[in-house]
């Protein structure tokens, strides 16, 4: 079911009035039935996977969390008996059970993830290796069909079960429960990742009609169609148009192509991301913002710490600072400290630890070479930008630009742009395409060549650009609008026709602008492939 | 009386001749490429407003038993009032890219418009001109019938199961309202009429004690010729073509089955008076368009 579909926002229309009829100690389990109900229409067979994934981790859970109250309550009674060395020996045991839980678990779900989409990744780079040493023979191809949103509910009970077993939680004793923070349905098609404790205070509660609340929610899922039908959807075409002919769109049209795709993927995943919040809002839910603003970012480090911050978030707390402080990276560590230096020593963990994550990253969004190249260019343009840190300390020590305006503008437009090339790999989807592409605009670009005419042959018209150009206007607008806080917040305060002449303005806009129905490609959002 | 139908009934048949020559009173509820259900749920719907003696249904529909093309539909479904009739119309013609809502909420289905808006728009928001005659769609230009491809051989010959099951129902609910049912084929020569598809019409009129008149078995009767009495190359009949047609028919009804004149009916006369000065008016115009320019300025333009 399509967040655009008239059936999703019948589906929503009939839950929100059901929600609020019912008691309200049943609202989780009519939650946890809509998101069955919702995963069931992308096909039912799909729940089994949900299913599983849920079981498994609710039992390896309860398991690690039993080990944890076991061993609490067995020091507390043998306090005064046990020597220093048998509790160190005793927790020593229960970790080594509780870390063959998190294995089971950890191997489990993430091999589903893997096996269903990996596999054919895989077999392409063998065959790819047996072509190059002059082999014939080749693998066939697998065809799984990949459950909906299964990265990102795999990591969601993945994080959770992690936190169960280093002890930040005890583990939820209701499968019900457990199930409905799993499959809570407007997380399900392109996060937020979630976790588990920040979600139950107010997931699993009872919820009164509030309608301050509830009208802000309405107002969130407004602006995330707004973005994703009026923009994403409209500049689609023209991405898709100039990624689709390279050998046409050459030259300067690689840049708009880049530009363009900055602005969908911009407007179609935050737009996304806003109809979640949105959902969750009416329903009385808190979930985790995914974006800050992230084109206002000055750099690609602080850029990453505004965009998917769910995503960054599970990388760091469940990957990056394992990696970087794990046994073999440690000796690693020393061994540069020894033959490199102390300031190499120190770093070599860190980098390598953030090059895991990039790869990861990378690898994440998408089962393909160009997303593993994406990941790690990622990485390494951040470890180069930390190394170069010194240089730009004596720069704007030496040139005091760094609180004016025009500098700041600098830094972010160059932000944007470093980000936009990047993103060409997930664009051209082929990684000496998108070089050779790159190059070119890079070499062959010319002002010029936007009015040679090819500009009005991507698929999008002189009113198409136009609104495009006001919705960017209205995107940035709103943002620097945001830097004060909830803009929908700060409409709430004015005057109440400003905000229902603005509210009401957006709907008819995105009502009739909006590219949907007979005659637009209505898309899927992109995230959702992820 | 009513006609369903097609445009093989909305471009042959003229209501203002059938009242000018023998005071029948008659509409055609055409629309193109009419689908046999949607055939049926008009006259349902007709009938809560009309009591029609006969009901005349053009048979070329019963080649379609699956929902066709959502422009059409649109044709025959946006001018219904809103009732069950419509609400069952659409369910039963909708394509699979269709979707209700857009029909209950038209904005949602023709938003994308708003970039192609012209004067002519808001114009007719505020004024529509009258199109048709009673539902008959004039046309006095002529193009000579040429030639059309060869009947192209069929798989299987035999009307659907769905096309059957709204002929019943029409014949039901002709029988339920004591009206007369005629079943039709319009003296069209293209799209192709088998004889396959004119024998299971014949057994299904004659098991129903139903008439079923194939007029293009009735050229030379009805005294069409095909070389001046269309507009369109033999598709549909021009006013000369289809003023024959009626009258021709017309004769049938008023022998055959009985239909009597209306005129003398002072307020009939009066309804009918502003009808026929519109036919003539439109007449007119097209005539003199003809004569000026060699076509019809409204029809070219399209």
């Amino acid at each position: 079911m399509l967040f655009t579909s008239y059936e999703f926002l019948g589906f929503l229309l009939l839950l929100f009035f059901l929600y609020y009829i019912i008691p309200a100690r049943h609202q989780w389990k009519l939650l946890l039935a809509a998101g069955y109900v919702f995963y069931a229409v992308s096909g039912w067979k799909n729940c089994l996977f949900i299913l599983l994934t849920t079981g498994s981790t609710y039992i390896l859970a309860l398991r690690i969390d039993r080990i944890h109250r076991e061993q609490a309550a067995y020091l507390k009674e043998h306090k005064k008996e046990l020597s220093k060395e048998e509790k160190k020996s005793y927790k020593a045991r229960n970790r080594s059970r509780q870390w063959r839980l998190l294995l089971t678990g950890l191997f489990m779900n993430f091999g589903i993830l893997a096996v269903l989409k990996y596999t054919n990744f895989a077999i392409a780079n063998v065959n790819a290796l047996l072509s190059l040493t002059g082999s014939e023979r080749q693998i066939g191809f697998v065809s799984f069909l990949l459950p909906l949103g299964i990265s990102f509910y795999t990591f969601i009970t993945m994080g959770y079960l992690i936190d169960v077993y280093r002890g930040k939680y005890p583990a939820e004793t209701n499968p019900g429960k457990l199930a409905l923070f799993v499959s809570f349905f407007p997380q399900l098609i392109q996060g937020p990742i979630n976790r588990f404790d920040e979600m139950t205070e107010t997931l699993f509660s009872e919820h009164r009609w509030n309608w301050q609340e509830i009208s802000l929610g309405l107002e969130r899922i407004l602006w995330g169609f707004f973005k994703k039908l009026v923009i994403a959807d409209r500049i689609l075409v023209g991405v898709t148009t100039i990624v689709g002919d390279p050998e046409t769109y050459d030259g300067i049209y690689v840049f708009v192509g880049m530009m363009f795709y900055a602005l969908q993927l911009y407007a179609d995943f935050t737009g996304g991301i806003d109809i979640t919040v949105g959902i969750a809002q009416v329903l009385g839910i808190r979930v985790r913002e995914n974006f800050i603003r992230p084109y206002f970012s000055k750099n690609i480090a602080e850029y990453w710490r505004r965009w998917h911050i769910s995503l960054g978030a599970w990388f760091t707390e469940y990957i990056f600072y394992p990696v970087s402080v794990c046994q073999p990276m440690l000796k690693f560590s020393r061994f540069c400290k020894k033959h490199l230096g102390d300031h190499v020593g120190r770093r070599m963990p860190v980098y390598m630890a953030s090059l895991a994550v990039w790869f990861t990253t990378g690898i994440w969004h998408g089962a393909s070479w160009n997303f593993v190249v994406w990941g790690l260019l990622n990485g390494l343009i951040i470890i180069l930008s930390q190394e170069c840190e010194p240089l730009y300390d004596r720069f704007h020590r030496k040139f005091h630009v760094k609180d004016r305006f025009w500098y700041r503008l600098f830094q972010v437009v160059r932000t944007v742009l470093l980000m936009s090339s990047l993103r060409m790999l997930d664009c051209y989807r082929n990684v000496p395409l998108t070089f050779r592409m790159f190059g070119d605009m890079l070499i062959h670009s010319r002002l010029s060549q936007l009015f040679d005419g090819r500009l009005m042959s991507v698929g999008l018209t002189v009113s198409d650009y136009g609104v495009l150009a006001a919705g960017t206007v209205i995107l940035t607008a709103v943002s620097l609008a945001g830097r004060k806080g909830s803009v929908r917040q700060q409409l709430a305060a004015g005057p109440a026709v400003v905000r229902c002449v603005l509210i009401y303005g957006l709907f008819l806009c995105t009502l009739i602008i909006g590219a949907y129905g007979v005659g637009y490609d209505s898309s899927q959002f992109i995230y959702n492939q992820f | 009386m009513i006609f369903i139908g097609d445009c093989e009934v909305y471009e042959n048949f003229s209501p203002i001749t059938l009242w000018q020559d023998y005071g029948i009173t008659s509409y055609i509820r055409g629309s193109a490429q009419q689908l046999i259900w949607q055939s049926y749920y008009l006259l349902e719907e007709t009938l809560k407003y009309e009591t029609p003696r006969v009901v005349v249904f053009n048979v070329l529909a019963m080649k379609y038993d699956e929902p066709q093309k959502e422009a059409y539909n649109r044709m025959t479904l946006d001018g219904m009032k809103w009732s069950m009739s419509k609400v069952r119309d659409i369910r039963a013609s909708m394509t699979e890219e269709e979707h209700f809502i857009e029909y209950v909420i038209p904005l949602l289905r023709y938003h994308s418009r708003w970039s192609e808006l012209t004067g002519d728009d808001w114009k007719y928001l505020f004024y529509r001109d009258k199109v048709s005659h009673n539902g008959y769609y004039m046309r006095v230009d002529t193009k000579p019938a040429g030639k059309f491809p060869k009947d192209k051989k069929l798989g299987n010959y035999q009307f659907g199961h769905r096309a059957y099951e709204y002929l019943d129902k029409i014949t039901a609910l002709c029988r339920d309202h004591d009206i007369q049912l005629i079943l039709i084929k319009a003296p069209s020569v293209y799209p192709s009429w088998y004889d396959q598809w004119d024998e299971q019409m014949e057994e299904y009129a004659g098991k129903n004690q139903i008439r079923y008149i194939n007029f293009l078995d009735l050229q030379k009767e009805v005294g069409l010729d095909f070389q001046t009495d269309t507009y369109d190359g033999g598709l549909h009949l021009n006013l000369s073509g289809a003023e024959k047609l009626t009258r021709y028919f017309g004769e049938i009804l008023r022998d055959e089955y009985g239909l009597e004149g209306h005129r003398g009916d002072s307020r009939l006369e009066q309804i009918w008076e502003e009808k026929e000065a519109f036919y003539s008016r439109m007449k007119q115009e097209q005539e003199e368009d003809l004569k000026q320019y060699g076509y019809i300025r409204k029809f070219h333009e399209e």
